[in-house]
């Protein structure tokens, strides 16, 4: 601190009106200069340097609006922060009691200035409203942004070409079904490029959470429950799914990784599953969006949940496993 | 005009004549009486009897389930058991002497130390017992954060097996949970706000001595969880883990219920005391900032806390009666668990955030001799953030498959909710402003909550940011979220009440020094045990993992060698407190910081009583920085000036009306 500040700080002391309304603006003015030219400088650095490297980075519709969408939020948090450090660093260094300032004055104006705090709840208020709206668009517009919509999405892709592809949690890993080939079963999750594609993510024992990180991809896995996401992938390349609910003591270790590979290759790679898991298939329960244990077995067998609305009657009614069609084992 | 200086109702008064006649009960010998001991020979003996009754009404079919475990057993083994320390402890005496028409002993003042493991009606002995409680659950659950980030040291490697770490994971959350949805109301609300607002008493002496009696039998009931094997659910307990789980998930139920009856029981007694035994002339404009922040809290407590309770009650029938509340399959549904329990977790967030509002708003005035800024807006504030808490709930299940059109909705409550919010801060550089700033223990950790809580309410914005949710949510960067807004917020701020108000509460100065060291050490490491970890959440680690990715490694190491200096840092506390307050005690004065507020006028020690006589509060506790203030209260004997040193002595012993009775509201103390 230079003796010229100090000097108006205790300028403050002098009886007159003038010199210390004066040494008010030049706080106010000097708080201002700061937080602008910090602010002016802080934002661009974040935005075009860090930006572009914030997660999940641009895979997939949903990844590059998230990221977007933090860039837009961190840019707006900064000048916030800055405000109220430098204020805070500025009342030390400046207001401290060894520093033998004035004493501090009392009364009604020290208790309250209705012209700062309506423009401080205003400003918030503004701000708030702003962060609120845009939220909003940043989550209607990319079909819900990538989170699980429940089993009825109401921002739906308009691509007529949706690849569904579901999701089972179990304790503890992730298992992918493709009902368009056939409803194979298999522990790789490959997926075509440019392409939309609904997640249809359930669980068959506890809650899951299906994570796709570089998809900005997230949707909780419910037992007898079907939650849908949709995202389009932009990008090829290979991704990590991660279980982000907690689902029991191996939940730290439930994960594996995706690939997102061009539309030719994922149809060849589909057909050639479908045709290498056909005997599988036909033990496995028929596809469906949800599927119930096995009440009856012991042998940890499930049934899809096909009856609406469910009746245990009915399911538990369904042949055994190996008696035939449309049960087994849906591990 | 007369004063009436009485309170009715209530303790009976030694040198009083019995109003009734009514025979006392007989007043055994010391160790006969009801006291610690006794309670935990009830507890043990209720959790035997409880085990022997669950295995003779369930063992059958338990076996046939051959799960090895009896849940029936552990909760009636763990409910009774909490009745019998209850018992011991004496929290039954007074309705069952009152039940069979006979009159339970008067409260007598104790001076040894025993009156500490009594059930009492002092609020002052009420608010160390919940001090020494609340630090115990605090360093229980800081010992288990020490673990959980040794097993984080290395992403493959291990120290624990996955599910000890699980069980460490959930025992360390819920813990921390239940300490500090206390943590402040618990000790420092009790102690204060009696004198405070310049009563005598809690308007229910013994439903506070039961909170916390309740409060401690929730901790040995928690800790139980360890010997049954933990539970695998984490503090939030989702079904169907819930119900899949061992043993431990009995505890973690009956724990959270029992709790949460305390938590009622607490906030129902602040919230009649502040309200009915304010002191003639403590008008709703002079109540302390610390105690409309109380206030706020015990709304939430009172309203938000039962469900839990209930709850705790479906998952333990889930459990033991084969209900289906929370099983899909069977009708009922895992949601139902996510949103009782949110609509629970969500206002107990700001349980656990307001009374540090309060406590930093309150001991800043001092230390920058100012006026509070903004007194109206900082209590509007914080009623706002009570009633919108109970519209966000949602917000935790944003990607859960819930309606998404309830989406906005609570994205934009969520986000509104940081405009009362946002008041604290207002209020707080307001206060700052041209201030006279005194960097005293207290001060610094104020500055400090500040800081934290900062950069955990913005990141809260982000959170509530669905797109950006999707990411974030499930991840370490919600777990650095919420340890800045509970820990740097509530946790700062409780240090920082214990740093003011320790001269008060227990007579002694505690060594500035120690107490600076403690400070530095703690928001130091407490920063760079916490940041860290919202790099690695924006990373792609989610909570609750015991496996990692590799690259993550230093920044958990970052985190990990942090926490245990951090740990360490509390030993300058402990250090500190043993050392000022046993080994080589100071005397403290009565008004050590020069407060103007009207617990500091009392003598220190405090008195039984409190006050000598009910003061008449003339002005509100914030006439700094004015030197003809009016004083602030009228004692009865001295008058005190703005600077809070006695100015001059008006009156002998007894009240004297204040001759002009300008600034005095003639208001009768409201009964």
């Amino acid at each position: 601190m230079s003796e010229t500040d100090a000097g108006s700080t205790a300028s403050v002391s002098d009886p007159p009106a003038t010199s210390q309304s004066q040494a008010e603006t030049h706080h106010w003015w000097r708080l201002i200069a700061i937080w602008v030219v910090l602010s002016a400088i802080l934002d661009p650095l974040f935005y075009f340097l860090a930006g572009p490297h914030i997660p999940p980075g641009k895979m997939t519709t949903t990844a590059g609006g998230a990221q977007f969408d933090f860039n837009v939020l961190l840019v707006i948090a900064l000048p916030v922060l800055l405000a109220i450090w430098i204020f805070m660093i500025y009342a030390i260094v400046m207001w401290r009691a060894s520093r033998g300032g004035p004493e501090p004055e009392g009364g009604e104006t020290a208790r309250g200035n209705t012209s700062v705090q309506l423009g401080w709840i205003l400003t918030t208020t503004v701000i708030v409203l702003f962060l609120a709206g845009f939220g909003t668009y940043a989550l209607v517009q990319p079909n819900g942004a990538g989170g699980g919509q429940g089993s009825s999405p109401i921002w739906t892709p308009t691509s007529k070409t949706v690849l569904p592809v579901q999701v089972i949690g179990q304790q503890w890993k992730f298992t992918y079904r493709y009902p368009t080939f056939g409803g194979f079963e298999t522990t790789e999750l490959v997926i075509p490029d440019n392409t939309t594609i609904a997640f249809h993510v359930t669980s068959l024992d506890v809650i899951h959470s299906f994570w796709a990180y570089q998809l900005g991809v997230k949707a909780d896995a419910n037992p007898a429950y079907d939650n849908v996401a949709f995202t389009t992938t932009s990008q090829m390349g290979t991704f990590i799914v991660r279980c982000s609910e907690l689902c029991g003591i191996w939940h730290g270790a439930m994960y594996n990784s995706g690939v997102v590979v061009t539309p030719t290759q994922f149809e060849s790679w589909a057909t050639a599953t479908e045709k290498r898991l056909a005997t599988n298939t036909k033990l496995l329960p028929p596809f469906a969006y949800t599927y119930v244990p096995d009440a009856n077995g012991a042998d940890g067998g499930y049934y899809p949940d096909n009856i609406d609305p469910y009746s245990p009657v009915e399911t538990y009614g369904a042949p055994q496993p190996g008696q035939g069609k449309g049960s087994g084992s849906g591990k | 005009m007369a004063i009436e200086t009485t309170q009715p109702g209530g303790i009976e008064y030694p040198g009083e004549e019995a109003p009734t006649p009514l025979q006392p009960v007989s007043r055994r010998s010391e160790w006969l009486r009801p006291h610690a001991g006794w309670a935990i020979v009830g507890g043990v003996v209720g959790y035997l009897i409880g085990h022997w009754l669950g295995n003779v009404i369930a063992s059958g079919y338990i076996n046939v389930q051959g799960s090895g475990q009896n849940d029936v057993a552990t909760v009636l083994g763990l409910s009774l058991g909490v009745a019998g320390f209850l018992t011991g402890i004496g929290a039954l005496n007074y309705p069952l002497a009152k039940m069979i028409g006979r009159e339970p002993p008067p409260a007598v003042p104790e001076h040894n130390w025993v009156r500490y493991f009594r059930m009492t009606e002092d609020h002052k002995v009420v608010g160390l017992q919940y001090t020494v409680g609340v630090l115990l659950f605090l360093f229980t659950g800081g010992l288990l954060a020490m673990a959980i980030r040794t097993e984080l040291l290395s992403p493959s490697s291990h120290v624990f097996g996955p599910g000890i770490y699980i069980a460490l994971v959930g025992e360390h959350g819920t813990i921390m949970m239940m300490m500090a949805s206390s943590a402040v109301v618990g000790p420092l609300g009790n102690w204060l706000v009696p004198l405070m607002i310049g009563t005598r008493r809690m308007a229910y002496p013994r439903v506070e001595a039961f909170s916390f009696w309740i409060f401690l039998a929730g901790y040995g009931v928690i800790l139980t969880a360890l010997f049954f094997g933990g539970f695998p659910t984490g503090w939030t307990g989702y079904a169907p883990l819930q119900t899949q789980a061992s043993g431990g998930m009995d505890s973690y139920l009956v724990g959270f219920a029992v709790i949460g009856i305390g938590m009622i029981c607490a906030g129902f007694n602040l919230a009649a005391t502040i309200i009915n035994y304010r002191a003639p002339g403590m008008t709703w404009s002079r109540v302390p900032i610390f105690v409309w922040a109380v206030l706020a809290t015990t709304a939430l407590l009172t309203l938000a806390t039962p469900t839990l309770v209930v709850a705790g009650l479906f998952g333990v029938l889930d459990r033991t009666a084969e209900t289906a509340f929370f099983v899909n399959e069977h009708g009922g549904s895992n949601f139902l668990w996510e949103n009782l329990f949110w609509f629970f977790g969500h206002p107990e967030v700001y349980i656990m955030a307001l009374p540090g509002f309060g406590i930093v708003m309150e001991i800043m005035p001092v230390f920058t001799r100012k006026p509070l800024f903004a007194y109206k807006v900082a209590a509007a504030g914080m009623l706002g953030v009570a009633l919108l808490s109970f519209f966000v709930w949602q917000h935790h299940i944003f990607q859960s498959g819930i309606n998404p059109d309830m989406r906005p909705l609570f994205m934009l409550t969520t986000e509104l909710i940081s405009i009362p919010t946002g008041f604290l801060f207002l209020v707080a550089l307001g206060t700052l402003w041209k201030a006279k700033i005194r960097f005293d223990t207290p001060m610094l950790f104020c500055l400090g909550m500040l800081f934290n809580f900062l950069i955990g309410g913005v990141t809260g914005v982000f959170l509530s940011d669905v797109p950006v949710n999707v990411t974030v949510h499930g991840s370490f960067f919600v777990m650095a979220h919420f340890h800045y807004t509970i820990m740097g917020g509530l946790i700062f701020a409780l240090f920082a009440g214990l740093y003011f108000w320790i001269p008060k509460m227990t007579g002694k100065t505690m060594n500035k020094r120690l107490s600076k060291w403690h400070f530095w050490t703690f928001f130091t490491f407490f920063n760079l045990t916490f940041f860290p970890l919202f790099l690695v959440g924006i990373l792609g680690q989610p909570r609750r993992v015991f496996e990692y990715a590799a690259n993550l490694q230093t920044l958990n190491d970052i985190s990990t060698i942090s926490a245990y200096c951090l740990g360490a840092s509390f030993f300058f506390f402990i250090i500190n407190f043993i050392w000022s307050i046993y080994l080589i005690p100071h005397d403290a004065p009565d008004n050590p910081w020069d407060s103007r507020g009207l617990e500091w006028q009392t003598p220190t020690p405090v008195p039984w009583f409190n006050f000598e006589h009910i003061p008449v509060v003339l002005s509100d506790p914030y006439h700094y920085g004015e030197p003809d203030a009016p004083p602030v209260a009228d004692l009865g004997r001295v008058l005190v000036s703005a600077g809070g040193a006695p100015a001059e002595a008006v009156g002998h012993g007894d009240v004297s009306p204040p001759g002009d009775g300008g600034d005095l509201d003639p208001r009768p103390p409201i009964l």
